[in-house]
Parts: C-alpha cells; sequence; structure tokens
C-alpha cells in the first residue's frame, strides 16, 4: 500500500526525521492560507499524487503547469493551486492517463546546496532490511544503480537492535558528511526511518533527495513509504491513510472480492488459478501475438461467487475482445469454474468469444457442464491451442 | 532416494481443525501420507478424520514421533506456529499459510537457522516425493515416481510443468514449491544441493518469476558446482513493472528482477529454458538429451 508524500512527512516528524515545515491543503484558498501561516519569503507546492516525476510531469488541462512550483506570495499560491487542485497530473510513472490531484502541500523553500539520497527496502538474500545510501540525491536511484553501482552504499539492518550509531558513523563518512553535526543529523534521520520501517512493518522507504542545506540543516525534502500489505491486519491506522482514489477501480474492486487483479493494455480478457500459472498465461498470448487485458489469479480456494465476480471484472472492460479461461485445478474445481462460466453467461452475458482450458481436479465433470449449457465455447486441448485460438478470436478470426 | 519426504515421514498439521488444514489433511492421508498428529490451541483430545490433535506442538511431537509438520495457521499466528514448531524440534516444518509479513519471516528465519530445521514456504504448495509422501496442497494424482527434480517458487504453475514431465514418461523425484513470498525459508541453490546429492534424481527442472535475484543465484550456483542436466521456465516475461503479480515477491523493482535477465543468466550456465510454458517437458526432454 502507498501513501501519499504529506502522509509519510507527518510519520517521519513523528519519529524524528527532519522535514520542512509545511501543511496540506485542499482548496485554493486554504493554500493560500497555508502561505501566509509559514510566514516564509518563498514556499513550494508540490501536487499531492501517489507517482514520482511530479516535477516534470504536467497538466493535461494546464500544459505549462508543472507538478511542482516555488511561489512568493498568498496570492500566487492560490493561483496556482487553482490549476493543480481537481486537475490532471501526467507524469512519466502516471501513465497517458494521468492522476487527479485532490491535495497539495505547502512546504518553505530551502537553500538546499547538496542531494543526498538515503532508502530502505528488505534484502531478500540477506533475510534482513537495508539502509541505502548514495551521494547521488535528486537522480532517479535506478539509474544510479545502474550507471554507477558503486555509487550507492548498503548496510543491512538488524530488525531487533536497530540501525547502530556505527552504521551511521560508517554511512556519514562515504557521503562526505564527517563527523560533526551532519553527521549527527544524519543519525537521526536513519533512526527515524530504521523504526518507521520496522515499526509500521514498511516494504520502502524512501528520501529523495535528502537536502544538505547552506545552514547546515539535514531535511527530508521528499518522502515515499510503502507498506507490506501482509501486514494490515495489525495495523488498523492505515485504513485512514488510504487513499482509493489512487487506486484502480477495478483492482480495487477485485480485492475486495480475494481476487488478484492488474490492469494491462491489451484486448485479450485471461483468468486463472494461480500467479505464476496467469503470468505464464499472458507470456503466451504474447509469444503468440496477442496483447492481454489484464492479470487475474482467482486463486486456489476461490468459490464460485468469487469466480462469478472474476468473469464480472474482467467483461467489465470495454476493450476485451477475447476471453482465455486457463485453469489447472489443483484444489480448485474445474466444475466449480464452468458452473461460474455459464452463472456469468446468464447474469451479465458474454458477448465476446471465450476460449476454454481446463485440466485437473473435476476435469471431466467442468467440461460437462460447458458441453450441457449451450454455451458458445471455443475448446481448448492444451497451451499452445489455447493461445492460439484466443489471438485468432481476439483478432476477429 | 529422495530429498526430504519419504514413506517414513511422520507428519503433523498445525491448524487442523481450520477449513483448508482440515481438508488437505485429509487429502495428504488419501495419498497414503503418514500424518500422524495435528495441533490447535484449546482442540486437544479431540480428533479430525481420525487424527488426533493436541493443544502444543509439544505435546504433539511426544506423543505421535512426528519428524515433520504442516502449517495451514492464518496469517497473524503463522509466525508463532513456525516458532513452536523449532522449539519441538522438528526438522522440517513446510508453511503453506499465505498473507505472512515480511518482517515477521526476518523474525522467524535465524531462529529456524540456528537450530538446524528446514524451512519450505511460506506461501507454497508443499513437498511431494511421488508414491511417497505429499505435505502440501498440491493435487497427488499428477505425479509419478521417477527422476526429475522439480524446484518452484509457483504453485499452479509447478503443477502445469509437473504435468507435462509425467505425460511426457518423466516421472519425478521430489516437488518443492519454496512459494511466492520476498522471505523465503529455502532457496534455489539449498535445493539443488541436496538433488545433487540425490542419487535418484538425474535431472532438474526448475521455474521461477520475476522478482528478486534467487534464479540469478541458482544460475551462478549451477554453472560452478552442478553436475546433472537442468531445464528451466521463467513466468513473467510480459510483466509491468511496479505491479505485484499476485504474489508479494512477484515484482519487477527498480528495473531488476525482470524474467529477461534471469532468463539470460539461465542461458549463460548452460540451462535448457522454455520459450513457452507449453514447452516445459520439451524442454527437460532436451536437457537430459544434451546432459551436462
Amino acid at each position: 500500500m502507498k501513501i501519499h508524500e504529506y502522509q509519510a512527512k507527518a510519520l517521519f516528524r513523528e519519529f524524528g526525521v527532519p522535514v520542512p515545515a509545511g501543511k496540506v491543503a485542499e482548496t485554493p484558498e486554504e493554500a493560500g492560507r497555508l502561505f501566509d501561516e509559514l510566514a516564509v519569503p518563498r514556499a513550494v507546492i508540490k501536487a499531492q499524487i501517489h507517482a514520482g516525476g511530479r516535477g516534470k510531469g504536467t497538466f493535461r488541462e494546464f500544459p505549462d503547469q508543472h507538478g511542482v512550483q516555488l511561489v512568493a506570495s498568498s496570492e500566487e499560491t492560490q493561483q496556482v493551486a487553482a490549476r493543480m487542485l481537481g486537475h490532471t497530473l501526467v507524469t512519466a510513472q502516471t501513465g497517458p492517463e494521468g492522476r487527479v490531484v485532490r491535495r497539495v502541500l505547502i512546504e518553505e523553500a530551502t537553500n538546499v546546496t547538496r542531494e543526498l539520497y538515503v532508502g530502505m527496502v528488505v534484502d531478500r538474500q540477506r533475510e534482513c532490511p537495508v539502509i541505502l545510501a548514495s551521494a547521488a540525491g535528486g537522480m532517479d536511484i535506478e539509474t544510479v544503480a545502474a550507471t554507477q553501482p558503486e555509487a550507492i552504499f548498503y548496510e543491512p539492518v538488524d530488525v531487533n537492535l536497530g540501525i547502530r550509531p556505527y552504521q551511521s558513523r560508517k554511512l556519514s563518512q562515504k557521503l562526505g558528511l564527517g563527523q560533526g553535526d551532519p553527521a549527527r543529523q544524519l543519525e537521526a534521520v536513519l533512526r527515524g526511518i530504521s523504526r518507521i520501517f520496522v515499526e509500521k512493518d514498511c516494504s520502502l522507504v524512501e528520501i529523495n533527495p535528502l537536502g544538505v542545506t547552506a545552514e547546515g540543516r539535514i531535511l527530508a525534502m521528499d518522502a515515499k513509504i510503502n507498506f507490506d500489505d501482509n501486514a494490515a491486519f495489525r495495523h488498523p491506522e492505515w485504513k485512514e491513510l488510504r487513499d482509493v482514489h489512487e487506486e484502480d477501480p477495478i483492482e480495487l474492486r477485485a480485492s475486495e472480492a480475494g481476487l488478484s487483479y492488474v490492469k494491462l493494455d491489451g484486448d485479450i480478457g485471461c483468468l486463472v488459478n494461480g500467479a505464476g500459472l496467469a503470468m505464464s498465461t499472458m507470456d503466451l498470448i504474447m509469444l503468440h501475438g496477442g496483447r492481454p487485458a489484464n492479470f487475474l489469479d482467482v486463486g486456489g480456494g476461490a468459490d464460485l461467487h468469487q469466480v462469478i465476480e472474476a468473469f464480472r471484472i474482467l467483461l467489465a472492460d470495454s476493450k476485451v475482445k477475447a476471453v482465455l479461461v486457463n485453469i489447472f485445478g489443483g484444489i480448485m474445481r474445474c466444475s466449480t469454474i464452468a458452473q461460474a462460466l455459464v452463472e456469468a453467461h446468464r447474469t451479465v452475458g458474454i458477448t465476446v468469444p471465450v476460449v476454454v482450458r481446463l485440466e485437473g481436479n473435476e476435469v471431466e465433470q467442468g467440461r460437462k457442464i460447458l458441453a450441457e449449457s449451450g454455451l458458445t465455447i471455443i475448446p481448448a486441448s492444451d497451451l499452445t491451442d489455447a493461445a492460439q485460438k484466443v489471438v485468432a478470436a481476439a483478432a476477429g478470426r | 532416494m529422495s530429498i526430504l519426504v519419504n514413506k517414513g515421514t511422520r507428519v503433523i498439521c498445525q491448524g487442523i481443525t481450520g477449513k483448508a488444514g482440515r481438508f488437505h489433511t485429509q487429502q495428504c492421508l488419501a495419498y497414503g501420507t503418514q500424518v500422524v498428529g495435528g495441533v490447535t490451541p484449546g482442540k486437544g483430545g479431540t480428533t479430525v478424520d481420525g487424527v488426533p490433535v493436541f493443544d502444543t506442538v509439544e505435546e504433539a511431537v511426544r506423543s505421535t514421533g512426528a519428524d515433520a509438520t504442516m502449517i495451514f495457521v492464518p496469517p497473524p499466528f503463522a509466525a508463532d506456529a513456525i516458532l513452536e514448531a523449532v522449539d519441538a524440534g522438528i526438522k522440517l516444518i513446510v508453511t503453506i499459510t499465505e498473507g505472512i509479513p515480511t518482517l515477521d519471516m526476518i523474525r522467524v528465519m535465524p531462529v529456524v537457522r540456528r537450530a538446524g530445521a528446514r524451512l519450505i514456504g511460506p506461501n507454497c504448495p508443499g513437498v511431494i516425493t511421488p508414491g511417497e509422501c505429499k505435505i502440501g496442497i498440491m493435487p497427488g494424482y499428477i505425479h509419478r515416481p521417477g527422476r526429475i527434480g522439480v524446484v518452484s517458487r509457483s504453485g499452479t504453475l509447478t503443477y502445469e510443468a509437473v504435468w507435462q514431465l509425467t505425460q511426457r514418461g518423466l516421472g519425478q523425484s521430489t516437488c518443492i514449491g519454496l512459494g511466492g513470498d520476498p522471505v523465503v525459508g529455502t532457496s534455489f541453490v539449498d535445493v539443488l544441493e541436496l538433488f545433487a546429492a540425490d542419487p535418484q534424481t538425474e535431472g532438474v527442472f526448475l521455474i521461477g518469476e520475476i522478482g528478486g535475484n534467487a534464479e540469478e543465484l541458482a544460475a551462478e550456483y549451477i554453472a560452478k558446482h552442478f553436475r546433472k542436466p537442468v531445464a528451466a521456465f521463467i513466468a513473467g516475461r510480459t510483466a509491468p513493472p511496479g505491479k505485484r503479480m499476485g504474489h508479494a515477491g512477484a515484482v519487477i523493482t527498480g528495473g531488476r528482477g525482470t524474467a529477461d535477465d534471469k532468463i539470460k543468466a539461465l542461458k549463460a550456465a548452460g540451462i535448457e529454458v522454455a520459450e513457452s510454458p507449453a514447452e516445459m517437458g520439451e524442454a527437460m526432454e532436451r536437457a537430459l538429451k544434451k546432459g551436462r
């Protein structure tokens, strides 16, 4: 689960990670008022969406307006906020559809002379969280990792001990902050994000850039936090932080039904049991010249209603020109899938060709249900046959 | 021979009174697995399909002599269930539960390792030695005893691979699902070491997916140390970056963990890579013919 920059910065404050003074506004008037409250000569106004690249991104309605802008008065703040709020910001990470901005963050402008990078993720191989730090802040860290991997420093963090002072001293030295006051500030930053990571069950905490100001202050200029969805059961407070507007409505509906759905841009709908098989089914369609419209894993234990909902979700995508049902029934019964298909046809109507490949548990019963239903279903004997048939069907052949 | 489990393995089921635990206990019993007991706190003294239920794992082990466990306990309590199994001295812990927080697994793993126990999973289909012992949720009938070791990060895709092998007359020595989470107890390399030492296993089929670098590490190990033929398939060639594809561990992050990188590493190690999921059995046959 992702949260907004302003929410992440609130957590930073709570855990002693210094951030620029600032507040979030939902209307242009409020934004203007916040500028006055800050009592600073200049402020930065930042559009709040769950995607990066905001500084370079532009608004569909105002192509010359970027997602981050420096402002010098209450009036100007109000004007800029009016161009952001309720409008669609398109960045390299949002896709062409962009995201509607519902909040803006108004922050004191700072005189940053150095930009560092600090992040924390799980290192799967070491089986522990790891802090990543680099003097190449402000850049896309993936680019740094690809072009100059030696510029990124790593410190594994013991989840029981947290980051240790010596680890912070090592990083401070490598980042060129010495061992004086800036080093002590860095230690507070690292201790804070390490505590947030562990106490809040994060999968990512990232500060890019971590600014060093002309006055020697170290500040988190940006803040990104992702939570581990699996830990939601012990974090009731996440409900308040969740912004459903940032989620794809169909993906949201699927997750509520206990299904795993990811929208893609092709025209062949896929309904598969199991994540690995669902990914392979997408791969197979591409291999045969088609384009999958989605990833949809109904899981192993889905009941009839969940599978019917899966068909509904799939067919709600108007781009879908054909559907491939690929089931290897281990626990899932092929007969359940067949019943759901018949039921979905009866209740929502299926107007596109459906190719069905069933194998495994209760496959004979499943095939029988489909044969007796009178539905025009294109049966497939194996994976390759299924892919070829659905690609042809989507192309109208 | 086989690895990890055989006819003599004595299994308990933690979470036996839950819907999934009960159903799969029945399935494992029907396959011939010696399920000798179950554990659900508060349900001790009862039975499930003739299998005695105990309040604690310690008591279950003492009463039944169990040496393996399969865990169906719900995510909030799963870490505790794993630790309880370790404490009771169980050396093979198969965790089927999906949805355990990553940090729970990070805290649990050092304890498992210190005790010298082996954890399979979590979020995995389990382990099966065809014809002898099935600990997990895989459909038993698709397997056939034989000489191919199968190791996978996936569930149903493994069934697909096993089915293709079986149809081509290639039986399996042991099949292991490692699990789809970012932190799992057993890696490809761990299993390859076991297969290397198992005389019954003459070739290995490896199923990977996007995310992490477990496949790259496996490729490196195979190139350096593994002398048996290996074929592989990697799922997720067409997966978009940044999106979690069902499994918590199946996500391309920061341009790393892509299928193409993994396929490249596997091919460089001399591994026969199936281009399509429909050709997994065929790729295994090619690898066996080619030898190493």
